[in-house]
This record gives C-alpha cells, sequence and structure tokens, in this order.
C-alpha cells in the first residue's frame, strides 16, 4: 500500500487548488467556445478570458492591456530575449548586448546562448555573491550604449534568493535599457508591482501557485519594443497567435485571485513551516549547511517556501532516492541527477565546490503542507544521512603504502 | 542549432530491481582488515568507489565497498560484489559491465558509468595487490586535500 506522499517539491510543480479546477471545469465541458467567435456563446469565453487577464494585472499593477497569454514561463522568457533583441536589431545593428546573471533559469540561458550562436548577440553573466545575491552597482557597471536588456530572476528556483528588483529596475530606467524579470518562483510569495519596481518586461506562470500547467503569461509595458512571437489569427492582438487555453486562463485567473487573497496568511504559515524544518535539520545533523539566505537575518529575502542543504560527503541523488523510499518528494544539484553529469550552475555561481554541489538537497513547501509532515522528515532525514555517511569513503582513510614508505 | 540526443532521449527511471537492491545494499561497509583496496571516480561527477577485498589462495573471500555515489553506483556495486565474491582474480578481472548490471533491469543510458565504477575500483584492487600494494589503515591522516575539504563544510 502507498502512503500518503509527502510532497516537498513545489518549487518544480504544485498541486492544483480544488476550487481553481471547479472554476475551469465548465470551460472543457458547457462553455466551450472559441473566444473569437462572434456569437454569445464564444463571448463568454472571450469574457472569462479578460476576466482572468484583469486579475493577472491588478495583481501586478499592471494594466490589462499589458498581459499576454503564453504556454508558461519557458516561453515567456524566450519570447522576451528574441523578441526584445530583434526588435532592437531592426532599429538599430550595433545594438547587441544582453545582461544576465549565472543564475537564471535555464530557458533564459539557453534562450540568451541561441542569440550568441545564431544572431550574432553577446551577453553578459553577472555574478552573484555566497548567498545568491546580485549586486544592482554591477548591474550598472555592466551597461554600455550597445545594451538593449537586462533580465535577472527574481526568486531563484534553487536556493529562494530574492533580488533587489527595485533597485535594479530603478538602474535600468536611469541608463534607459528595458529590465525584464521571471517572477515565476516568487509570485504569490514576494509583493509585486510593476510601476514601483520599474519592471518592463514579466515573466508569469500558473502551476507553481497551485494553478494548472500549459498557461503563462507575459507582462509587456506599453509602448516597449518587442516584436509579436507567434504568427497566425492576430490572437493576444496580434502578439501571440493562437486559438487561447481558455480553462488555462480560467484556472490562472483563479489561482491568481486565491494567492492574493490568502497572501499573508499562505507566507506567514509556509514560512514559520520553513524556519522550523531548516531549525530542525541544522540541529539534529552535523556537517550541514543551509545554502542561499540565512532566515535569522534575510528570512524575507529567502522565498518562503524554500530550503536548501548541503550535506557533507553524501550525494544527492541516493539521498533523494532514499527519501522517495519514504514518500517524501525533494530534489537536488547534485551532477548525478543532471542529463549534463554537472553539479547544479546556481550552486557554483554562489562558490559552492563540487562536493557540496553534489551534497544538495531542496525541499520546496506549499500551503498544503502540514506540520506533522516537517516534524516526520526531521526525524527521518538525519537517519538517511547517517546511512549514506556510513555508505561513503569519504573520510574513512586507507594509506596504500607501508609506514614505513610514508613520505 | 542543434541537440545533443543524448539529452534528449535521457531516461532517468530506474529498475524495481536496481531500487531494491539499492534500498538494502548487502555488500556495503568498511573492511579494516583489507588484503587489498582499489579506488575510482572524481568528485566532480559525484561518485567515488572504493572495493575492499579479502583474498585467500588467490581467490576473492570477501568484498565490500564504499561509495559517495548515486542509486545507480550504489545498486550496481551491491550487485558485483554479489557476482564477484568466491571467483579467483582472474575470473573478476574478466568481469564486464553486462555480467554486472544484467540482473538488474533497464540501467538510465546516463547512467551507465556509474555502474562501470565498481569494475574499476575492482580491477585497481587486484592491481594493488599483484604489485604488492597492501593498504593501511590510519584514522589520524586523510589521504587527500578533497576528502579533508569535505569533511569540513560547516566550517
Amino acid at each position: 500500500m502507498r502512503f500518503k506522499l509527502i510532497y516537498m517539491d513545489n518549487g518544480a510543480t504544485t498541486k492544483i487548488d480544488e476550487n481553481v479546477l471547479k472554476t475551469m471545469m465548465p470551460f472543457f465541458t458547457d462553455k466551450y467556445a472559441n473566444p473569437s467567435s462572434s456569437h454569445s456563446f464564444g463571448q463568454d469565453a472571450k469574457d472569462a478570458i479578460d476576466k482572468a487577464r484583469g486579475r493577472i494585472a491588478e495583481s501586478i499593477n499592471a494594466n490589462d492591456d499589458e498581459i499576454f497569454f503564453t504556454s508558461g514561463g519557458t516561453e515567456s522568457n524566450n519570447w522576451v530575449l528574441k523578441g526584445v533583441a530583434f526588435a532592437a536589431k531592426k532599429e538599430d545593428k550595433n545594438k547587441n548586448h544582453i545582461i544576465t546573471t549565472k543564475i537564471e533559469h535555464k530557458s533564459i540561458l539557453n534562450s540568451c546562448k541561441w542569440l550568441e550562436d545564431n544572431a550574432g548577440f553577446t551577453t553578459t553573466y553577472l555574478d552573484v555573491d555566497k548567498d545568491g545575491f546580485v549586486n544592482p552597482e554591477d548591474v550598472r557597471k555592466a551597461i554600455t550604449s550597445k545594451t538593449i536588456l537586462v533580465s535577472i530572476i527574481h526568486g531563484n528556483n534553487e536556493v529562494g534568493t530574492i533580488q533587489d528588483i527595485e533597485a535594479i529596475g530603478k538602474i535600468c530606467k536611469e541608463s534607459k535599457v528595458l529590465f525584464h524579470t521571471d517572477v515565476c518562483q516568487s509570485y504569490s510569495k514576494s509583493e509585486l508591482d510593476v510601476k514601483k519596481q520599474n519592471i518592463d518586461l514579466m515573466t508569469l506562470n500558473a502551476h507553481k501557485i497551485h494553478g494548472p500547467k500549459g498557461i503563462g503569461a507575459l507582462y509587456v509595458k506599453r509602448d516597449t519594443r518587442i516584436m509579436d512571437w507567434q504568427q497566425g489569427g492576430s490572437h493576444e492582438k496580434g502578439m501571440r497567435s493562437g486559438t487561447e487555453n481558455v480553462h488555462g486562463i480560467v484556472g490562472f485567473g483563479e489561482a491568481v485571485k486565491i494567492a492574493k487573497n490568502d497572501f499573508k496568511k499562505n507566507n506567514k504559515y509556509i514560512s514559520e513551516l520553513r524556519d522550523k524544518l531548516i531549525k530542525g535539520i541544522m540541529e539534529n545533523v552535523e556537517n550541514v549547511k543551509l545554502n542561499g539566505p540565512d532566515i535569522k537575518e534575510n528570512g524575507n529575502k529567502r522565498l518562503s517556501n524554500n530550503v536548501n542543504f548541503s550535506f557533507s560527503a553524501i550525494e544527492g541523488e541516493s539521498l533523494g532516492g532514499y527519501l522517495d523510499q519514504k514518500w517524501v518528494c525533494s530534489s537536488t544539484g547534485s551532477a548525478c541527477n543532471a542529463r549534463t553529469l554537472e553539479p547544479s550552475y546556481v550552486l557554483k555561481a554562489m562558490g559552492l565546490t563540487d562536493e557540496e554541489a553534489n551534497g544538495s538537497l531542496r525541499l520546496t513547501l506549499s500551503k498544503f503542507n502540514t506540520e506533522e509532515e516537517i516534524d516526520y522528515v526531521i526525524k527521518i532525514l538525519p537517519k538517511i544521512v547517517e546511512k549514506l555517511r556510513y555508505i561513503s569513503p569519504i573520510g574513512k582513510v586507507v594509506n596504500y603504502f607501508k609506514k614505513d614508505k610514508k613520505e | 542549432m542543434s541537440v545533443h540526443l543524448s539529452e534528449a532521449i535521457l531516461m532517468l527511471k530506474y529498475s524495481e530491481e536496481t531500487m531494491k537492491r539499492f534500498s538494502h545494499p548487502k555488500y556495503v561497509g568498511e573492511m579494516k582488515d583489507a588484503d587489498a583496496v582499489g579506488e575510482e571516480g572524481n568528485f566532480k561527477c559525484g561518485d567515488v568507489m572504493r572495493i575492499y577485498l579479502k583474498i585467500k589462495d588467490n581467490k576473492i573471500t570477501d568484498i565490500k565497498f564504499l561509495t559517495y555515489g548515486c542509486v545507480a553506483a550504489i545498486a550496481s556495486t551491491d550487485a558485483l560484489c554479489e557476482t564477484v565474491k568466491g571467483k579467483t582474480l582472474e575470473e573478476a578481472e574478466k568481469l564486464t559491465w553486462k555480467d554486472v548490471v544484467k540482473g538488474l533491469g533497464e540501467m538510465p543510458t546516463i547512467k551507465v558509468h556509474c555502474s562501470v565504477m565498481g569494475i574499476e575500483a575492482l580491477k585497481d584492487a587486484i592491481k594493488k595487490y599483484r604489485n604488492g600494494i597492501k593498504p593501511v589503515f590510519d584514522d589520524e591522516e586523510p589521504c587527500c586535500e578533497e576528502m579533508r575539504k569535505i569533511g569540513k563544510v560547516n566550517e
């Protein structure tokens, strides 16, 4: 019999909220019309999309006409990079420089690489400090006359570091360079205001905030120079054609509504669970290090749901494997878990050694986690670490020469 | 524009047999009276393998392993130990990767190298034994800089 699953991988995706699902269901069966159809049946679907668009715009203090729906965070990030790059190049051939960081999501890094390889753009990848923070002054220093865009992730998906996007946005505004931020992880966990924070472009998605997968959005400030992304029947004001994912959009809107209403309550609850888990593990395991901002001094600069440890002398995939057998879902920055067999580039950018990165474990919480689950993980995790350290050769010393031959 | 096929077709799902071995490995542990010790691997990819052998009359009478490694490394090396125990050094040397993993079901392609490490460590141990390199167990002195570092992550 399968025990009750303990899901602590909410940085990967979240469980859809039952109420979100309820609002989506009629759009599969009863209200299935195409929103582009002129009959009233079609107009009902269009109204539902407009309502969701309004809620999303309101949640980041934007205007409704600045929200464009996409298939998710990856698409929004691809659109931003390529759309802004080609629009700038069309206007001025010399404009070819992008600034980002070493700790972005792969959809940003690989889009930059694509622009470098195929369209003659250059990218500056900014360093971060040991806790994963970008120094806003580094952004200022990196901006040149050729710079078209600064793209910096708001809340980091691996270690939970929340960047000072207001300071970075101000610098970009002063330098007249577009500023994009990916808020997929921080949406519903940190205050967002595109006007106050001087944001020109913002990547949003639904499935990290208990909404459905396959739906996201891009906020584009009015009059921002960006190319249209997908050509067809002129949906999304001609910027991103394709029949709208109506049920997804409706679910996204509802997820945003719930997240907004419960913002304070949820974040207080989740960050308390986070702090309990961090303290519980630090007190019960030796040679463990918390990756990302410290909760005592910088608790509000860390995503409320993110926990990331490095355990010495053990390998993260095995750790996750034993947790999985206890029905705990986690993730790791270990090379062994990666397709490239390289340890996490985010942890490496923060200055962790290969050993530390390979021994990393990420636990990401949500409103559906309970205190009992935290207690259970605090109980079993130290035992698993102990077992793996027993299996590990590290620290168990063998010399291959007789003592008299030793140097 | 290129896509690395090895990445595209990657499958990281382990077989039931592999998971069973991983959950309850029978041959893990330190062997302080080993006649030979072999090592393989590096820290970067997250795998270090050590194999201990007890050898009598050219036969491997006992075998244990330690690993700083992943699910595949633990499971496949445990299977290797079972295969090797009781074999002569010559028989053990001839073992291939296929001999080891055949009882484990399908192994994710990218994980093959993790399961080869056990064999390499075994060969290293046999080579050292033949060359007369005897292990000395010394708890006082770390044997390399990297091990010293990792033991002190917290400092």
